[in-house]
């Protein structure tokens, strides 16, 4: 039974939700009013009114073409998370429905690969980058990337998939459905919701990855991870324009993580409440 | 219309067929004023050399040193250039990671570099990168509140006068801190100070056996003046500042005195970005009867990686790029004090240069007292100013600085810190195989 809660309760929790959120969107949000500041104005102490100038931003345009930094980040984003989506799906139904004796092993041993520190590894995965020709190549880091996101594509996906009744598969198998058919007809449709949120939570672990994308490129591939470090200065102060450039970085994301908030949502906190 | 078409797509088709014959060269940089300024002009370059086309990567300075260091070392070979320190030169070229640039032309001078900065570049008699700009480090004070406090900076101060001055200028409640210096942790930021402070003290990283001395009375009188000086008249938080932060203080007229890069001086002067750029006076790094005033000495430089597949258009590049025309060039379209400075001795007898750069000859004196060969009043087995030429220093440096920044913040004490950096120091000295 739902437990009555009174308006006043409502209202004090609204408002410290509210608090949490701007607390956490705060840096960011100073981040774009900073970038819309001359570079004095930015150095002289904390002020939520900018000049409102766009000097920083024709400066930023000016030393490096955004299009394709952004580009780039959209291609290795996108591609690698599709690429690990078609790789995961076969591989979480495989678990989800078909558990063998290794699977829950498995599954640990994928996990534990992200607990391994990526410099770690930098310098035998530059090697073969190198011997295969694969270095500043989008296509290279689109398979890195894919390869590092995978784990968590597959762990979500069979927990979305663990959620689906198994025996809704093997109706459809009775009703004569191939392996294929049961999979892109039968399950696909029904995981929509859990594979939406895996591939928008994916775009966005791929676009915000910096340490190989900023150490496997120089300049064809190089994303806007790349873009963002260009502007960050030992000795000078150029907050202003490392403001604008962090703000043109994280814009593309942060609209498209508006508009798929609820997926996100639902997608994270699938199977948290019963 | 026809024809118009035509011509247009001929042109294009050349112009693309050209691009595809040109060599590209990918450049490794950092985001300095000057480097942005170098790309910038680099038209110039590209106009003379049209069979060059250039590429640029621009990185923050540690990325910048990690991607060029795991690219040198196994040969990737995506950099033509490279954007070093005089700390990393020396110890690439013993590597065999640079090539000597043997090829920089007859109009060149290689003559005019200043000798504390070519000598820094040079291993066996050969030059391995070329200067683009250099500094040593001085002080730079505001002479409006040393008249109001009665205070004459003199011609070679010292440490204890110094001191003295901090403590008479700082008005806290005015906002106004006698000195700031750096405090954040790292083998370029506060150990950079600290090590030439603790020269001009009289002391040295190691002995002649490469025995750490951070157990003796210089690093501990270094330290106590340091420590104690920050708490009377430094800035809250000093722990955490590093140049940038020290650069803002200043600017913003909160700090009576800073001790840092003469390469500050050209901010700290410019009345667009600071607001005591008429009140600024300039004076040679302090010392303590040793007449050693720190040794500070850096130079970001360009050099060739051996593993580059185009060594002679990256070297045609370096030799346009670090050539007096090249200052010229600067002069002519953002004025003389935009030239890059301490890399060539005519720079520095240049009427204009020395007219249009108030802080010119402070940083010629600054550099001309450098000497990183003897960088302490001690014996020593190593070279360098404000950091040891060795490659385990970067490590080292940062761990030691890292418990130097705690004790300045209050974290623990003086005592304790230099014990854990003696103990830090004799277990990598040990394990790199230093002392035997």
């Amino acid at each position: 039974m739902a437990r009555a809660v009174s308006t006043r309760t409502k209202i004090g929790w609204t408002i410290a939700a509210w608090i949490v959120a701007l607390l956490i969107f705060f840096p960011i949000l100073y981040t774009i009013i900073t970038s819309f500041k001359t570079e004095p104005e930015a150095i002289s102490g904390f002020s939520l009114i900018p000049s409102g100038t766009l000097e920083s931003y024709w400066e930023v345009q000016s030393r490096y073409n955004y299009f394709q930094p952004f580009m780039n980040s959209v291609i290795i984003s996108v591609g690698s998370t599709v690429l690990a989506l078609l790789v995961g799906i076969p591989a979480a139904w495989s678990m989800a429905f078909s558990p063998g004796r290794f699977t829950k092993d498995i599954l640990m041993w994928m996990l534990s690969t992200k607990m391994m520190p990526a410099v770690a590894v930098l310098v035998p995965i530059y090697l073969l980058f190198r011997d295969w020709g694969l270095l500043d190549s989008r296509i290279g880091l689109t398979v890195m990337l894919m390869l590092i996101n995978l784990p968590i594509v597959v762990w979500m996906l069979y927990t979305y998939f663990r959620e689906i009744p198994g025996e809704i598969l093997e109706a459809a198998r009775m009703d004569g459905a191939t392996l294929w058919g049961e999979i892109v007809y039968v399950l696909t449709p029904m995981a929509v919701p859990g594979i939406a949120s895996t591939l928008l939570l994916n775009i966005i672990l791929a676009w915000n990855e910096s340490f190989w994308t900023i150490r496997l490129t120089t300049v064809n591939a190089a994303p806007l991870t790349a873009f963002i470090t260009s502007f960050s200065s030992p000795q000078g102060l150029f907050w202003a324009k490392l403001s604008a450039a962090s703000t043109l970085a994280i814009a593309p994301i942060l609209i498209m993580g508006w508009f798929s908030q609820r997926q996100l949502v639902r997608g994270l906190t699938f199977g948290a409440v019963k | 219309m026809k024809l118009r078409a035509l011509i247009l797509g001929v042109c294009s088709a050349s112009a693309f067929a050209f691009a595809a014959h040109a060599e590209a060269i990918t450049i490794a940089t950092v985001n300095n004023g000057d480097m942005i300024r170098m790309q910038k002009l680099a038209d110039d370059f590209t106009k003379k050399n049209p069979d060059i086309q250039l590429n640029w990567v621009t990185l923050e300075e540690n990325v910048l040193r990690e991607r060029v260091t795991t690219d040198i070392a196994t040969k990737g070979g995506q950099y033509d250039i490279v954007t070093i320190g005089n700390y990393e030169v020396p110890i690439w070229a013993k590597q065999d990671w640079l090539l000597a640039l043997d090829k920089l032309g007859p109009d060149y001078d290689v003559d005019d570099l200043l000798p504390a900065i070519r000598g820094g570049l040079t291993v066996d008699g050969k030059l391995y990168a070329a200067p683009f700009y250099g500094e040593s480090a001085m002080i730079m004070y505001r002479t409006d509140l040393f008249e109001k406090a009665g205070l004459k900076m003199p011609e070679k101060p010292s440490w204890d006068f110094i001191g003295d001055a901090a403590r008479k200028i700082t008005d806290r409640a005015a906002g106004i801190n006698g000195i700031c210096l750096r405090g954040k942790a790292g083998w370029g930021e506060n150990m950079a100070l600290l090590t030439a402070m603790d020269n001009s003290f009289g002391g040295r990283w190691f002995d002649e056996k490469w025995q750490p001395q951070f157990d003796q009375p210089e690093w501990k009188k270094t330290m106590d003046f340091y420590v104690k000086l920050m708490k009377d008249a430094g800035p809250e938080g000093a722990s955490s500042n590093g140049f940038n932060e020290n650069l803002t203080l200043f600017q913003q007229g909160k700090c009576g005195m800073w001790i840092d890069a003469t390469v500050a001086a050209s901010f700290v002067s410019d009345p667009k970005n600071s607001k005591v750029a008429d009140k600024v006076g300039y004076a040679i790094f302090p010392d303590e009867n040793t007449d050693n005033h720190g040794n500070w000495l850096w130079s970001w430089n360009l050099a060739i990686p051996a593993s580059s597949q185009k060594a002679d258009a990256a070297e045609k590049f370096i030799a346009w790029a670090t050539s007096k025309e090249y200052t010229e060039l600067v002069a002519s379209k953002q004025g003389w004090a935009a030239a890059p400075p301490g890399t060539r001795t005519s720079l520095y007898k240049n009427p204009e240069y020395l007219k249009a750069a108030p802080f010119a000859e402070p940083t010629l004196a600054a550099m001309t007292a450098a000497d990183i060969t003897k960088p302490s009043v001690k014996p020593v087995p190593y070279t360098g100013g404000q950091f040891v030429a060795i490659p385990e220093f970067q490590g080292l440096g940062t761990t030691v600085g890292q418990l130097f920044s705690a004790a300045l913040a209050g974290q623990s004490s003086v005592d304790d810190a230099l014990a854990a950096a003696q103990a830090a120091s004799v277990r990598e000295m040990t394990r790199a195989g230093y002392i035997k």
